[in-house]
């Protein structure tokens, strides 16, 4: 028998195997952007870094008992029968969707994850579709790129792969073993760059959501986390985009920002006063000649039964002036398809509007449809920038 | 840690082992390491060092690490059942902290020697397992790691579906032993060579042997509890490496399964011992007032949760102290003369596992002492007290740790619908599966087996059968 101790620094397999987990982590993220997208802790984020993420993916899939079975506890000496000890917590109202509850712990591992990381999967293959050309260019955005070797250069900038390749190649050259060492002045390299000027056509997204007292929690919540990702990915990918805000219930106002991802409303809907706002915001300022221009709304579709038909027509002129309308219209929370009531507007609309390219109208039912729905909107299609 | 440090430690660990043997303990001589905490926790999330990767690994290693980074839990010990044993020790432990974890690993290492359930163990598992390491690197390197990671998945997801008794029920008897030769002729390797003039002889040779085969599958056997043994066996589609590493969860499982069957009985005994032996040994007032902190920290009550520790501490005392005075029915009844406490536990000690230790010495007083209780959901939402009957307590309890606490699964047929399809069936006992996971759980046996898998259970108190073919998933 002894007590040793050894040097273990060596040691590094949990380390290892860690690297392994977090691999996994980010392959099941990739293939859960669509529950991802609209996840609470991310539209809520508040602007933190990373934030935690449900990953079913990472669940150790075993035969075991359902959590909801009997169990034994222990108390302090007190307790009797009929005592509560614990609460199950219940997200939203879908039943059983198995939050973690009281005693169980977590029953699906969180993974935390960088939002900015999420974004770059998210918008890869998204753009602006229909982009043009207009007359006025945007302002010139300049951008630095490291695009040339030279032999000369700040020693910071010293490209050491290729000053290795040189070194090998001039020993071999001069009929030295080929391998690196005694390096020379001639053999570095650095890298420079250039500044490339972009121009960009110039673009306005003209944001509308519906706040009338029929969107209740879920709606607005699902029209917010779209439009969450839609200013993201606005900002991360184009220097120049202007985004208007509008809110409206019978009546629309330009909103900031703050106010259009904060505010509740109630009351009525009369779509076509939104449309109208729209329209007149384009006509005094985004001149569609100098212009591309992006119309989305987001509406549970219930207008009021009178305004349908003017909804229809300002749809169609938005249409005839804008790129690309794209329209989601949002169900109650996990309703099939079926309960779409026949007045809704994206029914008229997908009757009225159907033979004209420009116009997306998207259903979402459910948190994971925005991110098919933004793909809708924003995948490819249509003319390519010439940049 | 200093060398002197180090040289007092081992004087202390002289002293704590003949201490504990004059307690009648009989421990394997045991090695002490004394370890950075990446280790320790490296060394508890693989369960025995050396082990081999999988990212499940790497995950416990990640929370764990987390947790004491955050200063949320500490582990103190860890002990490895091989002979001779070893006690794994953080270097940030204070001396107190180290010789009670000493003595709490001799509690433990007594426990492995001498209790029947671990008679069967390999005690030179930390081999065995750097040679399974070492293996499944080599078949990473050859048929690419994500693929021998996603049938490791596979693999993990019914490790625990071995059969306790393993060891016991393969060997076999004599009878059978003569029979199997009776049967096939002796037959040298080379005897072959006197037939290779007949050209018939080959074909049917073999012809003969294939029927053997097919005939000698455990058909009689079914059912069966080893589903891990009966796929590597017996699965129509599996690789010769993929075998290899069924075999080796197998041998690792079988190693860690009575770890699992004793949890109670085994961190109890090792507390009753170390309390024990704590106070046998020279302590300074300030040392005897951190151990009590210690101690009670270890063996205390957690609201609402079973602390196995405390759990097991308190029926170890309960038993001795009722084998030392008995009451007067207990004399009479059963013939207890009384001072039979310390012989009493270590026959316990030996011969039983949770499941027996609780049905057998979790008495009346001591659950209304413990105050434990059943609860359950009610109305999906609140977490609710319905049972504080002590024999209903007992046997809920016991019932939770029945197969280790996983459902009871067996192999009923491996030919279904003459197709060589899967047929498992959970014995049901009152609790239904988390059918989300057994679902899961069922792809995950399909890619074991090759073919179409069906699992019976009971859902709402009806026989349900989920079928999964690869594609899709049925029910009915």
């Amino acid at each position: 028998m002894a007590i040793q101790r050894n040097d273990w620094s060596l040691q590094r397999k949990g380390v290892i195997d860690q690297d392994r987990h977090k691999e996994r982590v980010k392959e099941a993220i990739r293939k859960n952007l669509g529950s991802i997208v609209s996840s609470e802790s991310i539209i809520l984020s508040d602007g933190k870094r990373t934030v935690k993420v449900p990953i079913r993916a990472l669940d150790e899939y075993k035969f075991r008992f359902d959590r909801k079975r009997k169990h034994v506890g222990q108390g302090d000496g007190k307790t009797r029968v009929g005592d509560v000890i614990g609460r199950e917590t219940q997200p939203g109202s879908g039943a059983g969707s198995g939050q973690a509850g009281q005693e169980a712990g977590a029953d699906y591992y969180e993974a935390e994850v960088n939002i900015d990381e999420i974004a770059a999967l998210i918008f890869e293959d998204l753009h602006l579709p229909f982009l043009e050309e207009k007359a006025k260019k945007a302002v010139q955005s300049r951008k630095t790129q490291f695009n040339e070797i030279r032999r000369t250069g700040v020693i910071a900038n010293l490209d050491k792969r290729r000053m290795i390749l040189e070194n090998i190649k001039r020993n071999a050259r001069e009929g030295n073993p080929a391998r690196f060492g005694d390096i020379r002045k001639e053999d570095l390299r650095f890298k420079t760059w250039e500044e490339a000027m972009r121009y960009e056509s110039n673009a306005v997204v003209i944001a509308m959501i519906d706040v009338s007292g029929s969107m209740g929690e879920f709606k607005k919540y699902v029209a917010r986390s779209f439009y969450f990702w839609m200013v993201r990915f606005l900002r991360t990918k184009y220097d120049n985009v202007d985004i208007v805000f509008i809110s409206h219930h019978t009546e629309a106002k330009e909103v900031t920002e703050e106010q259009f991802f904060t505010q509740g409303e109630s009351g009525g809907t009369v779509v076509s006063s939104a449309y109208q706002l729209a329209l007149d915001i384009i006509q005094q300022r985004y001149r569609p000649q100098d212009w591309n221009i992006y119309p989305f709304h987001f509406s549970d579709g219930d207008n009021y039964y009178s305004d349908n038909d003017e909804a229809v027509r300002l749809a169609g002129e938005l249409i005839n002036t804008c790129n690309l309308f794209g329209y989601g219209e949002i169900g109650e929370e996990g309703s099939a398809s079926y309960r779409r009531a026949s007045g809704a507007l994206l029914s008229i609309f997908n009757d009225r509007l159907k033979d004209r390219e420009r116009f997306v109208g998207v259903r979402i039912d459910d948190k994971e449809d925005v991110y098919p729905a933004l793909k809708q909107f924003f995948g490819k299609r249509g003319v390519e920038t010439p940049n | 840690m200093e060398d002197r440090e180090i040289r007092a430690l081992e004087k202390s660990l002289e002293q704590i082992w003949d201490v504990a043997r004059k307690f009648g303990l009989d421990p394997f001589a045991t090695n002490f390491e004394i370890v950075p905490a990446t280790v320790m926790y490296e060394v508890s999330s693989y369960a025995l060092p050396g082990r081999y990767s999988h990212w499940t690994f790497g995950k416990a290693y990640h929370r764990m690490k987390t947790m004491y980074d955050f200063g949320l839990s500490r582990i103190y010990e860890v002990v490895i059942n091989t002979n001779p044993a070893y006690g794994f020790l953080l270097e940030t432990n204070s001396p107190v902290q180290n010789k009670m974890v000493i003595a709490h690993v001799l509690g433990h290492v007594d426990f492995f020697k001498n209790n029947a359930y671990f008679s069967k163990t390999n005690r030179r598992m930390v081999e065995s397992v750097s040679t399974h390491a070492h293996r499944l690197m080599g078949y990473e390197f050859k048929y690419g790691r994500k693929n021998v990671e996603k049938f490791l998945d596979a693999v993990l997801a019914i490790e625990e579906h071995v059969d306790p008794n393993f060891f016991i029920k393969r060997e076999i008897s004599a009878e059978e032993e003569q029979r199997r030769l009776g049967q096939r002729p002796p037959e040298g390797r080379y005897d072959d060579l006197w037939h290779l003039d007949d050209p018939s002889f080959g074909r049917i040779a073999r012809a003969t042997e294939s029927i053997e085969h097919t005939s000698d599958k455990p058909r009689e056997r079914l059912p069966e509890k080893d589903i891990v043994f009966y796929l590597m066996k017996n699965s129509p589609s599996l690789a010769a490496w993929q075998r290899d590493v069924m075999a080796m969860v197998h041998e690792e499982m079988e190693y860690f399964v009575p770890q699992m069957q004793t949890k109670i009985m085994n961190e109890g005994w090792a507390s009753i011992w170390h309390a024990r032996i704590m106070r046998e040994l020279d302590l300074s007032d300030n040392e005897h007032i951190e151990f009590a902190g210690l101690h009670s920290g270890v063996v205390s009550p957690q609201k609402g949760q079973i602390n196995p520790y405390y759990l097991g501490y308190k029926i170890w005392e309960d038993i001795e102290k009722r084998w030392d005075n008995p009451t007067a029915e207990e004399r009479e009844q059963f013939q207890r003369p009384g001072g039979e406490g310390r012989e009493k536990i270590f026959e316990v000690r030996e011969m039983e596992n949770d499941v027996s230790f609780l049905r057998n010495y979790l008495t009346e007083e001591l659950c209304e002492d413990l105050d434990l209780f059943v609860y359950e959901l009610v109305e999906e939402e609140e977490w609710t007290i319905t049972e504080k009957k002590w024999k209903r307590v007992r046997d809920q309890l016991v019932v939770n740790m029945t197969n280790f606490g996983f459902p009871y699964l067996q192999v009923e047929d491996g030919d279904y619908n003459g197709n060589r399809e899967l047929y498992l069936k959970h014995c049901y006992e009152g609790t239904e599966l988390d059918m989300r996971y057994a679902r899961k759980a069922l792809e995950h046996v399909h890619t074991l087996w090759g073919r179409s898998v069906h699992l019976e259970t009971v859902v709402d108190e009806e026989k349900t059968v989920l079928h999964y073919n690869g594609e899709e998933h049925q029910e009915d």
